[in-house]
């Protein structure tokens, strides 16, 4: 059943003398929550950005499910199977709830360039909708502008977007920064739900060890954009490198 | 069924409801209310402007596409049935060829600037078209053995479209039932297919798409539309109906030249139009070229009658001479930009 999905091989990307991620070699399993952790500024965001496309690399490959994406446009990967949710919340502002979830399954659905129909007629596509909003409880305010949501709303949005993509592998990046005490669990939970699943690879990039702890089947670590550790979450949090590098005073919060 | 027509698209104001009905009435009963050539020609030209104006709302509004190229679009449809008219002959069939050529045409050349530029950035499309849009109309004007050139094309088109063609004896609350009114009642209803076509796609899936790229495309990118497909989609349905309101224009007009349908001026009245208006609501196009033909047409006159009433008021009548109408148009402009931000339709449907 764990089986690998995505591999990065070697995966570089320079901007101009800097090399913000540096030969990382790395294969994510199906069924796996793996967690990526390091300080700010080790690489974390651009390693993602270079798996879903928003930037190319510079060498290296990735490859998905046997097939080589690293030359990609990040809409053809996102139909072969990677969803990304983003940190800074990054939504349609001016649509509704229900339509900022029904425009991704209706790309699913392959129905973008259906042009002579009228979009409120596709029920198909606007049910299923709704049930996402619902399960990310934000049932209340489907037919509000996301601009006039809360920041925490506009998070479970973010996540409510993935979860509706239902993507081979899904990425994560910081799901619940900035959300309250009250409001984090609704985000947490979907994801304990998504990775009890076992037919999806989880990637969580994550700053918050008790929710690694609950989470991460593994632990990568990057340091200055190198893949620095990489294995059981105990083992991996043990090690002395981790504990005195990169993870010395978060431990110490916890 | 008023649904299904509108695509879903109600007024949501009573008074933008008032001004919408008030508006279709007067250009489908205009030969008959406002008879007078002067009147029936005003309306034909709303309603070609309707058109033209809704499909750059289309690209601009929906898409967030900006565009210099739109007279050249309009102007190769006109063109397109000026060619066909003098070269095939009159008749209908001509109008055809020229029409469909020219819509044919524009969104080829739409689909070519499109995939030069619009995977670049979207400024650089605005560059582009306006480079290219200049150098159309300079052929269009150096090649007078072909188009012209300045002095542009007369042709004629159909009998059945010309004021010695009856269709019916006598007249009709005062209206001879002639081919001239059949021509005006084929832009109309043409008109007034496309602008429902245009509320259609606007409101389709791809429409829908439209506007999510024009909210974010990154993140549109990002749950897989490939946003530079459904721009140049976009780009080539705007040109194609803005080329077929070319051609409206070319049949309602017997004529076309650089100015009447290339030029640069024409482009910003369109662009003072779909803001006036209000972006990206289509209805907005409506209420645009209606106030804007209207006052181009009517303002001059109106502005007459205000100078003599005021004669002896110093000042007064130099300010409201007819020559100064260009200036009270641009008072109008700034007012209705500072007033309706969001345009008319904007403002209208503001929940207060």
């Amino acid at each position: 059943m764990s089986h690998p999905i995505l591999e990065t091989t070697d995966l570089t990307v320079r901007f101009g003398g800097h090399v913000a991620v540096d030969r990382i070699s790395c294969t994510f399993n199906t069924g796996e929550l793996t967690a990526i952790v390091g300080p700010n500024g080790a690489g974390k965001t651009t390693y993602f950005n270079l798996i879903s496309g928003q930037i190319a690399a510079s060498a290296g490959k990735v490859v998905l499910n046997g097939r080589d994406i690293t030359r990609l446009s990040v809409a053809q990967r996102t139909h072969l199977g990677i969803g990304r949710a983003f940190q800074l919340t990054n939504l349609f502002p001016n649509l509704n709830v229900l339509e900022n979830v029904r425009l991704v399954i209706q790309s699913k659905a392959g129905r973008g360039f259906n042009m002579f129909s009228m979009a409120s007629t596709h029920d198909d596509l606007t049910t299923p909708a709704m049930e996402i909003v619902e399960r990310v409880r934000l049932s209340g305010q489907a037919l509000q502008p996301v601009s006039e949501l809360s920041h925490g709303d506009q998070r479970k949005l973010e996540v409510a977007l993935l979860i509706a993509l239902d993507p081979l592998v899904y990425m994560f990046d910081e799901p619940t920064a900035g959300m309250s005490v009250d409001e984090a669990p609704v985000v947490l939970d979907l994801i304990a739900e998504l990775k009890h699943r076992k037919d999806r690879s989880i990637l969580l990039v994550e700053h918050k060890m008790d929710v690694i702890r609950t989470l991460a089947d593994r632990i990568i670590v990057l340091h200055n954009g190198a893949l620095a550790a990489d294995g059981e979450p105990a083992g991996v949090m043990a090690s002395d490198v981790v504990q005195e590098a990169y993870m010395g005073k978060e431990l110490d919060i916890v | 069924m008023l649904t299904k027509i509108l695509s879903g698209d109600m007024p949501r104001s009573t008074a933008l409801a008032v001004v919408l009905i008030a508006i279709l009435i007067g250009l489908a009963f205009a030969p008959f209310i406002f008879p007078g050539v002067r009147s029936v020609d005003t309306a034909a030209r709303i309603s070609i402007f309707i058109v033209l104006v809704a499909s750059y709302d289309l690209m601009l509004g929906y898409g967030g596409i900006v565009s210099f190229a739109h007279t050249m679009f309009f102007g190769l449809g006109a063109y397109g049935v000026a060619l066909a008219s003098t070269h095939m002959g009159r008749g209908f069939d001509a109008l055809l060829v020229g029409s469909v050529s020219g819509a044919l045409i524009a969104a080829l050349l739409a689909l070519l600037i499109g995939l030069f530029s619009l995977r670049v950035r979207a400024i650089f499309f605005a560059m582009i078209t306006l480079a290219v849009a200049s150098a159309v109309a300079v052929l269009v004007s150096q090649l007078s053995g072909l188009t012209g050139g300045e002095d542009g094309l007369s042709y004629k088109i159909p009998r059945a479209l010309g004021p010695a063609f009856k269709f019916a004896d006598g007249e009709l609350f005062g209206v001879r039932m002639d081919g001239k009114l059949l021509k005006y009642y084929l832009v109309f209803f043409s008109s007034l297919i496309l602008f429902l076509v245009m509320l259609r796609i606007v409101h389709s899936p791809f429409g829908r798409v439209l506007l999510a790229i024009r909210e974010n495309d990154f993140r549109a990118e990002a749950i897989g539309y490939r946003v530079v497909h459904y721009r140049v989609a976009a780009t080539c349905i705007s040109a194609a109906i803005a080329a077929l309101a070319g051609a409206l224009y070319a049949i309602w007009l017997r004529y076309v030249g650089p100015d009447t349908s290339l030029s640069m001026e024409i482009m910003i009245d369109i662009l003072l139009m779909v803001v006036i208006g209000g972006m990206g609501t289509m209805y907005g196009a409506v209420i645009g070229a209606t106030l804007f033909v209207l006052a181009q047409n009517y303002l001059q006159n109106l502005m007459d009658v205000a100078a003599n009433a005021v004669t002896g008021v110093p000042i007064l009548p130099d300010l409201l001479n007819a020559d100064r109408w260009l200036l009270w148009l641009g008072v109008l402009f700034i007012l209705s930009v500072y007033f309706f931000p969001t345009g008319i339709v904007g403002r209208l449907r503001q929940p207060r």
